[in-house]
C-alpha cells in the first residue's frame, strides 16, 4: 500500500506543474496590475518602476523560472494586494472552503445513500418516481440562481438567515443548501441506478436464501457493491464544490478560497491566485489517491496487487 | 396417514420420508405484454436421503420453480397459486419474512454460477458464517469457527487460511463446494440444487455431484436437483419430473421414466442423447422450439413439436395421469389413496411402491404423465 502510494504521489508531479504552468500564463494574460495598482494619473515612469519591482518586466519564461524556483524552495511570493505571504493567504482561505465543502458532501451523501436505496427497492414504484423527479430538478438548478433566491426569501423577504458572512450556525444554511442540491440530486441517481443493479445480483438472492432480511440484504450485502459508482461520483462533486465554491462563496461572501481566487483575479494579484489554484490543485489530488484509496477498501478485487492467501 | 408435519415430531429423518411436497405450483410473471404463467400447475415431492430431478429445456420454468421455493423470486413474479410444504408448513401460505425463518435451517439453494452467486466484497469466511450469525445469534469469531468447519466438511485444503479468501481467490470447483457449504450450513431438510454444475468443466462436475452426494446422505437431505442434463439425472436422481412450458408433462421414478417413456417430449429428449452413433450420421433432436410463454395453446403444450399429435391434442390439454395401469397416484390423490387402503392395490410394475409403506408411509407416487396417447408411445 506505501509503495502504491508512493507511486500515485511521484505520478502527480507532473500535472501538477501543467497547472502551474497553466495558471500563471493565463493569469498573465489579464493584464498589467501596475493599471489597477496605481492612481489613474501615474506617470509611465511609475509605471515602469512598478512592474519593475514585481519582476513584471522579465520574459515570461524567465519569471516562469523564477517562480518555480521559488515554489521548490515553498516560497510563493507575495500578494500585491496585501504584501502579505500569498502561500499563508491561501492556507488561510482554505479551511472555510474544506468546511463548507466536508459538510455539504457529507450530508448529500447521507442524505442520497438514503433516498437512493428507498428508490431502488422497489423500481417504478411510487418512491422511485418522486424520488427520480426530485433528484432531477435537484440537479438541474443552477447554484447562483437558488443562492439568489435563497437570499431574496429567506434573507430579504422571510427575514429567517442571514444574507452573507460567516457568524453563526444561520450563516451556514443558505450556502449548504445552494451547494448541496447538485451532489445530492446526482448522487441520488448514481445510488438508485447501481443499488438496482447490485439488488438483482444472484448473490443477493442467495443471502435472502440464508435468511437475511430487507434491511440486512440493503445495507450489508447491496451497498458495498453499489458503493463504487457512487465513491467515484462523489469524488467528482466534491472537486466541483470547489468550483461551485467559487460562485457561491462570492455571493454569500463566504471567507474560502473560491472568493479570494475571485479577489485575486479581479485585483490581478499573481501570486495568491497561484498560490490558491496550486493548493486546490494539490487537495484534489490527494482527494483523487483517497478515492481509489477508498475502492481498494470496499472491493478485495482493486486492492493493489498482494500475495494470494 | 402420517403427514410431513408429524414425521418433523419424530425427530430423525427418516429415509424416504416426505420432506417437500408441491402441489397446483403457479408462477406468473408480469411482462410489458402482460402477465405470463412461467409455471403452471407443478406438483412433485421430494423425500429425505433421496434426490429428485426437474428435467427440461431452458426456459422450461424449472429454475422459476426452483426460486419459488426458496423465496427468491424476481420482483416481476408472483406466486400465482398452490402449496409448497415443506415438513408440515406451507411456505406459500406465509408472509417473506415469515420465511426468512425458513431460509437456512429448514432449507438451502446452490446455484448454477458461483461466482455471481458469492457477494464479491465479502471473504468466504464472512459469507459462510452469516447464516449461523442470523439464525443461531453467534458471534463474528464463533462463525468464523463454523465456517471453517464447513469449508473442511465440503473439502477444501487449508481452511485456516483459505477463510479469510475472497470468492475471486478461489477456482470454480471451489467456489462452487463453497456455495454449497452455504447452503448445508444449518443442515436443512431440503437442498435445492439449481444446475449446480453446469458452469464446470466435466472433472469437477462430478467432484461436485459427489460431495452433493455424501452431504445428502450425511443429513438425510432431500434435494431437488434442477438440471437440463440426461446423464446426471439418470446417475443422480431417485425420481424424476419433466416439465416442458412450464408444466410437469411426466413423473415417476428415473429407471422407468428412462426405460419406459410415456410422454412424447420426454421420449425426444432421451432419443436425442447419441448412443452408438456413426461419424457423419445426422444426430436426432427434437424439431422445433418449446412455444412462446405469451401463447401457449389452449390444448397440449407440446402439440406444435409433437410427431403423434392428433386433434384432441389442439382442443384439450391432458391431465397428468397415471401410465402403466398404476392405481396411484395423482399428486392431489395421494392421501386419499393411502387413507381408503386402495394404495396396498397398487399394481407395483406400475412403480407404486405404496402397498410396501401402507399405513406406516405415504404412497410413492407412481408414474404420472399428461398425454393423450402415452399407452400407444411405445409402439411408434
Amino acid at each position: 500500500m506505501l509503495i502504491y502510494l508512493r507511486k500515485r504521489i511521484v505520478s502527480s508531479a507532473l500535472p501538477l506543474v501543467v497547472v502551474i504552468v497553466g495558471v500563471f500564463a493565463l493569469a498573465r494574460m489579464t493584464g498589467n496590475p501596475a493599471s489597477l495598482y496605481l492612481p489613474l494619473n501615474a506617470t509611465q515612469q511609475m509605471r515602469d518602476d512598478f512592474t519593475a519591482r514585481n519582476g513584471l518586466d522579465q520574459p515570461l519564461l524567465v519569471q516562469m523560472a523564477d517562480y518555480f524556483g521559488g515554489v521548490l524552495r515553498l516560497d510563493f511570493g507575495q500578494s500585491l494586494r496585501t504584501g502579505q505571504d500569498a502561500a499563508a493567504m491561501a492556507l488561510r482561505a482554505f479551511p472555510a472552503t474544506l468546511q463548507l465543502a466536508a459538510t455539504t458532501m457529507v450530508l448529500a451523501v447521507l442524505l442520497a445513500l438514503v433516498v437512493g436505496c428507498w428508490a431502488a427497492l422497489k423500481p417504478n414504484g411510487i418512491a422511485d418516481r418522486i424520488s427520480s423527479f426530485v433528484s432531477m430538478a435537484a440537479a438541474s438548478i443552477p447554484d447562483f440562481w437558488l443562492a439568489i433566491v435563497g437570499i431574496w426569501v429567506f434573507a430579504i423577504t422571510l427575514g429567517w438567515l442571514p444574507t452573507s458572512g460567516v457568524s453563526g450556525a444561520g450563516t451556514w444554511v443558505l450556502p449548504i443548501a445552494t451547494l448541496l442540491l447538485r451532489p445530492f440530486g446526482v448522487l441520488v441517481q448514481i445510488v438508485r441506478g447501481s443499488m438496482v443493479s447490485a439488488l438483482s445480483e444472484p448473490y443477493i438472492k442467495l443471502a435472502r436464501s440464508r435468511g437475511a432480511g430487507e434491511l440486512r440484504v440493503v445495507t450489508h450485502h447491496a451497498l458495498r457493491n453499489a458503493g463504487a459508482p457512487a465513491l467515484t461520483v462523489a469524488g467528482d462533486l466534491t472537486v466541483g464544490l470547489v468550483n461551485g465554491a467559487v460562485v457561491v462563496e462570492t455571493i454569500f461572501g463566504w471567507p474560502g478560497i473560491g472568493k479570494l481566487m475571485i479577489d485575486s483575479i479581479l485585483q490581478r494579484d499573481f501570486a495568491v491566485l497561484q498560490a490558491a489554484v496550486l493548493l486546490t490543485a494539490v487537495a484534489i489530488f490527494a482527494l483523487n489517491i483517497l478515492i481509489d484509496m477508498g475502492y481498494a477498501l470496499l472491493d478485495a478485487r482493486v486492492r493493489p496487487v498482494t500475495a494470494r492467501a | 396417514m402420517k403427514t410431513a408435519a408429524q414425521t418433523v415430531l419424530t425427530g430423525q429423518p427418516r429415509a424416504s420420508d416426505v420432506v417437500l411436497s408441491v402441489q397446483d405450483l403457479a408462477v406468473d410473471i408480469r411482462t410489458h405484454r402482460g402477465t405470463v404463467r412461467a409455471v403452471n400447475g407443478v406438483g412433485f415431492e421430494a423425500r429425505a436421503g433421496e434426490t429428485l430431478a426437474l428435467l427440461g429445456e431452458s426456459g422450461c420454468g424449472k429454475s422459476m420453480t426452483a426460486k419459488a421455493l426458496a423465496g427468491i423470486m424476481d420482483p416481476v413474479c408472483d406466486l400465482a397459486g398452490g402449496e409448497i410444504v415443506l415438513n408440515g408448513t406451507d411456505l406459500a401460505a406465509l408472509t417473506p419474512k415469515e420465511r426468512l425463518k425458513f431460509a437456512g435451517p429448514e432449507l438451502g439453494i446452490v446455484f448454477q454460477d458461483a461466482l455471481t452467486a458469492l457477494n464479491p466484497v465479502y471473504t468466504v469466511g464472512t459469507q459462510l458464517g452469516e447464516a449461523f450469525r442470523i439464525h443461531r445469534g453467534l458471534s463474528a469469531k464463533e462463525a468464523k469457527a463454523e465456517a471453517i468447519e464447513l469449508m473442511k466438511r465440503v473439502g477444501i485444503p487449508e481452511p485456516e487460511s483459505r477463510v479469510n479468501s475472497y470468492p475471486h481467490q478461489f477456482s470454480g470447483g471451489m467456489r462452487q463446494r463453497i456455495l454449497i457449504a452455504m447452503a448445508v450450513a444449518l443442515n436443512p431438510r431440503l437442498l435445492i440444487a439449481d444446475e449446480p454444475t453446469t458452469a464446470l468443466d466435466v472433472t469437477v462436475q462430478a467432484q461436485i455431484m459427489q460431495l452433493l452426494r455424501k452431504l445428502r446422505e450425511e443429513g438425510q437431505m432431500a434435494v431437488v436437483l434442477i438440471t437440463h442434463d440426461l446423464a446426471v439425472v439418470a446417475e443422480e436422481a431417485d425420481s424424476v419430473a419433466v416439465m416442458y412450458a412450464g408444466n410437469v408433462v411426466e413423473s415417476g421414478p428415473v429407471s422407468e421414466v428412462f426405460s419406459d417413456p410415456r410422454h412424447p417430449y420426454t421420449k425426444g429428449l432421451l432419443e436425442s442423447v447419441p448412443v452408438h452413433v456413426e461419424r457423419g450420421a445426422h444426430l436426432k433432436s427434437i424439431a422445433g422450439s418449446p412455444p412462446e410463454l405469451h401463447d401457449i395453446p389452449a390444448g397440449c403444450v407440446y402439440q406444435s413439436r409433437c410427431p403423434l399429435v392428433q386433434d384432441i391434442c389442439r382442443a384439450e390439454r391432458p391431465r397428468l395421469l397415471p401410465v402403466n395401469g398404476s392405481a396411484a397416484v395423482v399428486q392431489t390423490g395421494a392421501e386419499d389413496d393411502a387413507d381408503n387402503g386402495l394404495g396396498a392395490d397398487a399394481d407395483l410394475d406400475g412403480g407404486n411402491y405404496a402397498g410396501n409403506f401402507a399405513g406406516t408411509r405415504p404412497p410413492r407416487p407412481g408414474r404420472v404423465a399428461a398425454c393423450h396417447f402415452s399407452k400407444e408411445l411405445n409402439n411408434v
